[in-house]
C-alpha cells in the first residue's frame, strides 16, 4: 500500500546557503524504519527532481526518530540572489511529506489526526504518471537562455 | 561557583521583522530572568551595511529600539536582563539610540554592554596581503575573486565577549554578529560558571539557543500538524528554565496560545541542522545525536543529555557581496484556464523581450498555486481556478533588468483576457547579493567589549 509520508512523519526545512535543509521525524520505530529503507538520498533527489541541482546527503538522528536531508543546490542561487518565490527553501519540509512510501498491508498507521484538506490513506489521489514538463518548468530552471 | 539556582531564559525576537509584541509579552506575563532578541539572519547583515553605506547612524535593527522603548521600565522593574544582536553592522549607533529611546521611556539609570570585533571588513585588504585569503567553504574559490564587490564581512563571535558584559553588570547586552544561540548560551555560564572547556554543558546551553532563537517556532509556529495548534493570535514565545547541570525544560508563558510539545521541539531541533553529529559554533561542537527530548507536563518538554566537543580553532565569517541585479513582476490570471493563459503570457513577455533584443544571465517564470513551491512534485492538474504568474530575471547590467520590468503592464492589454493584479508601478532592479561562507584562524580575531552607562 503507497502512503504519503506525512503518515509517518513529520518535518521542518530551512536554508543553509544555496541549500535547504529537511529534517524528518518519525511518528514511531516502525515508520522510522521504512524511512531508513525506503526514503534513500537517491530517491529522495528523484523526488526532488524538479527543485534540487546538486546531491542529497542523508544523515541519520535515531534518538529523534529522524533523518536529516542535505539538499545541495535546491535555492537558484540562495539568500537575496535566488529568483527563487521559496528562496529560503521552507517549504522543502512539506514537499517531503508528498513523496509516497511503501507500507505493508494492514500496516498501523499513527494516528495522528489530519486537517480537513488531508485526505485519509487509501482516498488519496493516485498521481499521474505522465510527463509533466511544460515551458514552465523547463523556464523555471533557472537555466541561461 | 556561582548560585545555584534555576533561571529562566526566554527569546522575544527569531529575526528583523518578527512580532513587535512578543518581547512585551515575554517580560510582562510572566516569570523572566534573561530575554534574548535575535535579528541576525544571514541576509540582514547586506542590508544592514547598504543602510549604513546610505547614512553612517544607520546599520543596526531598528526595530529593537522601538521594542527597548516598550520594554525597558517592565525590565528594570522586574529585573529581567536583555542580550540582543540588535547591533548589526553599526553597534554604537544602536547602543546611542538605546541610550535616547531609554531616556524617552523614563529610565535614569541604564547599563549597557557593547560587543564588537565581528565587523572585519575593514581588515580584508590586510588579511589578504598576509595570506589570508578566506576561501569560499563551499567551492573554495580565494576571497580575491570577489574583492571589489564585497558589502559586509562578519566573524560568528564567541560568547565569551556576552558574558563578560554580563559578568560586568550589563543590563542590557548588545552585539554585532554573534551566533544566535550564544544569546541563550551567555546567561547560563554567566549565572552558573561553567568552564569554556566544560564542553557537555557548553553544548547543552547551545542546543537550548538553537531550541528557542527562531522565536514562535518551537511554540507551534511552522508545526508539521497545524491544526493541533490553538491560540494562533496569542501565540507565545519560548523559555527555557536551566538548571545548572545544564538540563532544561522548554516552555512559554501560562496563558499563551501555541504549543510545546516533544514533536514541536523535535522539529526545531533539525531545522537548520547539518551534519547532527557536529553542530558547530565558535564555543563548542554540539552533537544532536545524544539529546532526550520527554514530557514534563502541560506546554513543558525536558531536555537532557546533550553531548559536547571541543571547539574547533576556527571561527565562521560571513561575507556578502553583490552579484548583478534582478527584479522580478507579478501578475494574476482569472479562470477559465487561468494556467493555460498565464503560459501564453509568460510567452509572450519573454518573446517580446528577445525580440527588443534583451538576453538575461539568468531567467525564471514561476506559477503560484501551482509550481512555484513543489515543482515536479505536485501535478499541474491541480485545481487552480486562478494563479500569479511570477516572472523574475538577473543579469550584471542593470539597464537591462530594468527594461525587464517595462514588458509586465502592457500584458494587461496586449495578452489574454483576466489579467489583472498589477499594481505598484514597474518593477526595478535591485542588486542582488550572495554569500561567501569562509574560515579564520581565531587568534586573528579581537573580542572588544565596552560598558557605558546611561546616568
Amino acid at each position: 500500500m503507497k502512503v504519503p509520508l506525512y503518515r509517518l512523519a513529520h518535518a521542518r526545512s530551512g536554508d543553509k546557503g544555496d541549500g535547504s535543509n529537511v529534517g524528518r521525524l518519525a511518528y514511531n520505530q516502525d515508520c522510522y524504519e521504512i524511512m531508513r529503507q525506503q526514503v534513500t538520498p537517491a530517491a529522495v533527489r528523484r523526488h526532488f527532481r524538479g527543485i534540487v541541482r546538486g546531491r542529497v546527503e542523508r544523515f541519520a538522528v535515531p534518538n529523534l526518530l529522524g533523518f536529516n536531508f542535505l539538499l545541495h543546490n535546491s535555492l537558484g542561487g540562495g539568500g537575496s540572489a535566488s529568483l527563487k518565490n521559496d528562496a529560503q527553501g521552507k517549504t522543502h519540509g512539506m514537499a517531503l511529506l508528498l513523496m509516497e512510501v511503501d507500507v505493508p498491508p494492514r500496516f498501523p498507521l499513527p494516528k495522528v489526526g489530519s486537517a480537513g484538506a488531508l485526505a485519509p490513506a487509501g482516498q488519496l489521489q493516485e498521481p499521474s504518471r505522465r510527463s509533466r514538463v511544460t515551458q514552465g518548468r523547463r523556464r523555471s530552471a533557472g537555466r541561461k537562455t | 561557583m556561582k548560585a545555584k539556582k534555576t533561571i529562566r531564559i526566554g527569546n522575544g525576537q527569531g529575526f528583523w521583522g518578527d512580532s513587535m509584541d512578543a518581547p512585551v509579552h515575554m517580560v510582562e506575563d510572566g516569570p523572566l530572568d534573561f530575554l534574548g532578541l535575535d535579528y541576525l539572519a544571514e541576509v540582514t547583515m547586506s542590508i544592514m551595511q547598504k543602510l549604513k553605506g546610505r547614512d553612517p547612524r544607520a546599520g543596526y535593527a531598528t526595530d529593537f529600539i522601538e521594542i527597548m522603548e516598550r520594554i525597558l521600565p517592565a525590565m528594570k522593574r522586574k529585573g529581567v536582563r536583555l542580550l540582543a544582536n540588535a547591533g548589526g553592522v553599526n553597534p554604537q549607533a544602536c547602543r546611542n539610540a538605546l541610550f535616547a529611546a531609554a531616556r524617552s521611556s523614563g529610565v535614569k539609570k541604564l547599563r549597557v554592554g557593547t560587543v564588537q570585533g565581528d565587523d572585519i571588513l575593514p581588515d580584508l585588504p590586510g588579511l589578504v596581503k598576509k595570506g589570508v585569503l578566506l576561501h569560499n567553504m563551499d567551492d573554495n574559490r580565494p576571497v580575491t575573486d570577489i574583492m571589489d564587490r564585497i558589502l559586509s564581512a562578519n566573524v560568528y563571535l564567541p560568547t565569551t565577549g556576552m558574558v563578560d558584559a554580563l559578568d560586568r553588570g550589563a543590563e542590557v547586552v548588545l552585539t554585532g554578529r554573534c551566533t544566535d544561540p550564544g544569546l541563550t548560551l551567555a546567561p547560563m555560564v554567566h549565572t552558573f560558571g561553567w568552564a569554556w572547556d566544560d564542553w557537555d554543558r557548553l553544548a547543552a546551553g547551545t542546543v537550548a539557543g538553537h531550541i528557542i532563537e527562531c522565536g514562535a517556532q518551537c511554540t507551534g509556529g511552522n508545526f508539521s500538524r497545524w491544526w493541533e495548534i490553538k491560540g494562533w493570535d496569542r501565540i507565545g514565545f519560548p523559555l527555557v528554565e536551566v538548571a545548572p547541570d545544564g538540563t532544561f525544560v522548554v516552555t512559554k508563558h501560562a496563558g499563551s496560545g501555541g504549543l510545546v510539545s516533544v514533536d514541536t521541539i523535535a522539529e526545531q531541533l533539525v531545522y537548520e541542522m547539518g551534519n547532527p553529529r557536529a553542530y558547530i559554533t565558535p564555543d563548542v561542537v554540539a552533537d544532536f545525536t545524544s539529546v532526550k527530548i520527554e514530557p514534563a507536563g502541560r506546554n513543558r518538554v525536558r531536555v537532557s543529555g546533550i553531548k559536547g566537543a571541543p571547539a574547533t580553532d576556527s571561527y565562521k565569517v560571513s561575507m556578502s557581496y553583490r552579484d548583478g541585479y534582478k527584479s522580478t513582476g507579478q501578475l494574476t490570471l482569472s479562470g477559465p484556464d487561468a494556467l493555460a493563459k498565464a503560459k501564453i503570457c509568460a510567452r509572450a513577455l519573454w518573446g517580446r523581450l528577445r525580440r527588443a533584443g534583451f538576453t538575461y544571465q539568468q531567467t525564471r517564470t514561476e506559477y503560484l498555486g501551482v509550481n512555484s513551491c513543489h515543482e515536479g512534485i505536485v501535478g499541474e492538474e491541480a485545481l487552480t481556478p486562478e494563479v500569479v504568474l511570477r516572472v523574475s530575471v538577473k543579469d550584471p547590467d542593470r539597464d537591462k533588468v530594468n527594461r525587464f520590468g517595462c514588458e509586465i503592464a502592457p500584458l494587461v492589454t496586449s495578452g489574454p483576457p483576466g489579467v489583472t493584479g498589477f499594481a505598484g508601478g514597474r518593477p526595478k532592479a535591485t542588486e542582488a547579493i550572495s554569500f561567501w561562507p569562509a574560515l579564520i584562524p581565531k587568534e586573528l580575531v579581537r573580542l572588544d567589549v565596552r560598558m557605558e552607562d546611561l546616568n
